[in-house]
């Protein structure tokens, strides 16, 4: 699934809850599924810091494609953090680029996305951008 | 309790709405308070009918406007007990009055390998300002430190002491643990040794009668927001004798008595600290809140808040595994809590779901945080407008939260 039918599959499970309480619990159990990542990466190197929680992101390429993992030490952040690794994680630092993560505020959820909560989401989908940069300039100067 | 809240209520219209389709529950109030209509129709009057520039004009709404403003600092000198009017500086809150007391006591007083003594339940407020002095003058800031229940060593302050110690900067009540620190006898203490102190009020002020001679403080600083007042105002009450020897902190317009290019000099006091037209609308509308809760009667609103303080903390520890972080004997309504393994930032955001205003994060009191070695704590913080129903419902979200994790 490329980037938009992951974001409109997303769109599409959330659709069917009509209450908040099944639409957290949900993330909730998005964020308890979520592969920890390795210790040795949750290092202040890989952290993004908010005033309220803490989220380590951790990237490496494999071929052309990026591949990322993350964690949150809050459960909502962590099931949030799930949807951006889905829609975000294994595409070319291009798709990336190209890429905004609108089903966040599809799915009725923008509050958390916006730059004024400090929850270091919204940090993620940057750093993730400047990863894809960084790596595009890299594969074009081997070129 | 002969406290009538549904009364008091009807001032504040904020409060009557909802919120995620629920009835607002404002248990935020330790970072603002909300304003009464009698504040809010005071911004309106004089932003409407009076507004002019003050202490210049000679016409009409300039001098009723600066009559209105001076008027607001007789009403906090009355708040505060202070023995005269030029004691009171008004401010943009009380960042800025410890700022300025960190800027110019220490420009005169704080030398290399000088002293200045906080305690470890500082709001940063009162921690930043004074550890810029220590670097600009090469002086060390030393830690008064508090025991696991939230009440301050102050056994230890004899100790901390030293010749070298300039200023001791203390909170009255503690933002996080609502703890009311014994300021009268540390104070005391300081002031064996010859050592100034200023308080932080920014938590004591909305909630206990002040009385700076009977304290004996030399420096008090509040925020006009916390006291159901306007964002942006603020006091700093000084004895005069240090107003009077401190340097100016902002230079500017109202400040000066005469400038040449060779040589200004300062007004007299307190306006030797208001550089530049200041907000006087804020000062004004200030005082009106004072004068609303010195109406209701600070001690009636402090035992009302006590009962609410006591109910929630019963009610909250019916729950199993929540902790509370600051059981002092002598607490204001702030109540800072973990439930279970769930993590701040997801409580205070299904509270916000039902309606709930909380809040959670490291508090503007990173010692806190890391004495107790957690990353944030959920904050619940009460007002005389705040009912035990409410309480009954925040604690009936709680069990309703926490069966979703």
């Amino acid at each position: 699934m490329n980037i938009e039918a992951t974001q409109q599959a997303i769109i599409a499970d959330f659709s069917a809850f009509d209450d908040w309480m099944d639409k957290y619990t949900y993330l909730i159990e998005l964020g308890n599924e979520l592969e920890p990542i390795d210790a040795s990466y949750k290092i202040d190197q890989n952290l993004i810091r908010g005033c309220q929680s803490r989220v380590w992101l951790q990237q490496k390429l494999e071929g052309d494609l990026l591949i990322f993992e993350a964690e949150s030490d809050a459960l909502i952040v962590k099931g949030l953090v799930a949807l951006l690794l889905k829609v975000f994680s294994g595409r070319t630092p291009q798709e990336i680029l190209d890429a905004e993560p609108y089903f966040i505020d599809e799915i009725g959820l923008r509050q958390h996305l916006s730059p004024t909560r400090s929850n270091g989401l919204m940090a993620m989908v940057k750093q993730i951008k400047l990863y894809a940069l960084a790596y595009k300039q890299i594969a074009s100067q081997k070129k | 309790m002969s406290f009538n809240y549904q009364d008091i209520r009807k001032n504040f219209p904020i409060l009557d709405q909802q919120v995620n389709k629920r009835p607002w529950v404002y248990f935020d109030n330790a970072a603002t308070a909300q304003r009464p209509i009698q504040v809010i129709e005071k911004i309106r009057e004089y932003s409407v009918l009076t507004n002019s520039n003050i202490h210049r004009g000679t016409h009409t709404h300039a001098i009723r406007t600066t009559e209105a403003y001076e008027n607001a600092r007789d009403i906090v000198r009355d708040f505060l007990h202070a023995k005269e009017r030029e004691e009171i500086i008004f401010t943009h809150g009380t960042t800025e009055s410890i700022n300025l007391v960190a800027r110019s006591f220490c420009e005169k007083y704080l030398n290399e390998g000088d002293e200045i003594i906080v305690s470890e339940m500082e709001h940063h407020a009162n921690i930043v300002p004074w550890q810029m002095a220590c670097e600009r003058h090469h002086a060390t800031l030393k830690v008064l430190p508090f025991a696991d229940d939230g009440t301050l060593k102050t056994e230890l302050l004899e100790s901390l002491i030293s010749d070298r110690t300039k200023i001791l900067a203390i909170t009255h009540v503690s933002n996080t643990l609502g703890t009311v620190n014994p300021i009268k006898e540390i104070i005391r203490i300081a002031h064996g040794h010859n050592i100034p102190v200023l308080v932080d009020g920014a938590q004591s002020a909305p909630h206990i009668i002040i009385d700076v001679q009977d304290l004996d403080c030399d420096f008090f600083a509040f925020s006009g927001h916390k006291i159901y007042g306007p964002t942006g105002i603020g006091v700093l009450f000084g004895k005069r004798f240090w107003l009077d020897a401190m340097p100016p902190f902002l230079g500017g317009g109202e400040m000066i008595d005469r400038v040449t290019f060779k040589k200004t000099t300062y007004n007299e006091l307190p306006h030797k600290f208001e550089a530049g037209t200041p907000h006087y609308v804020g000062a004004i509308a200030m005082g009106s809140a004072i004068k609303f809760i010195q109406n209701i009667g600070i001690e009636k609103i402090a035992s009302y808040e006590h009962h609410l303080l006591s109910y929630a903390t019963d009610q909250m520890k019916t729950l199993e595994n929540l902790k509370i972080f600051g059981e002092s004997q002598n607490k204001t309504g702030v109540i800072c809590f973990q439930l279970d393994q769930i993590h701040p930032f997801d409580l205070g955001t299904l509270l916000d779901q039902l309606g709930i205003a909380v809040r959670t994060g490291r508090l503007c009191a990173d010692p806190v945080m890391d004495h107790f070695g957690v990353t944030a704590m959920t904050r619940a913080s009460f007002a005389f407008y705040n009912t035990a129903e409410e309480i009954d419902s925040f604690v009936a979200a709680l069990k309703r939260i926490r069966v979703m994790f």
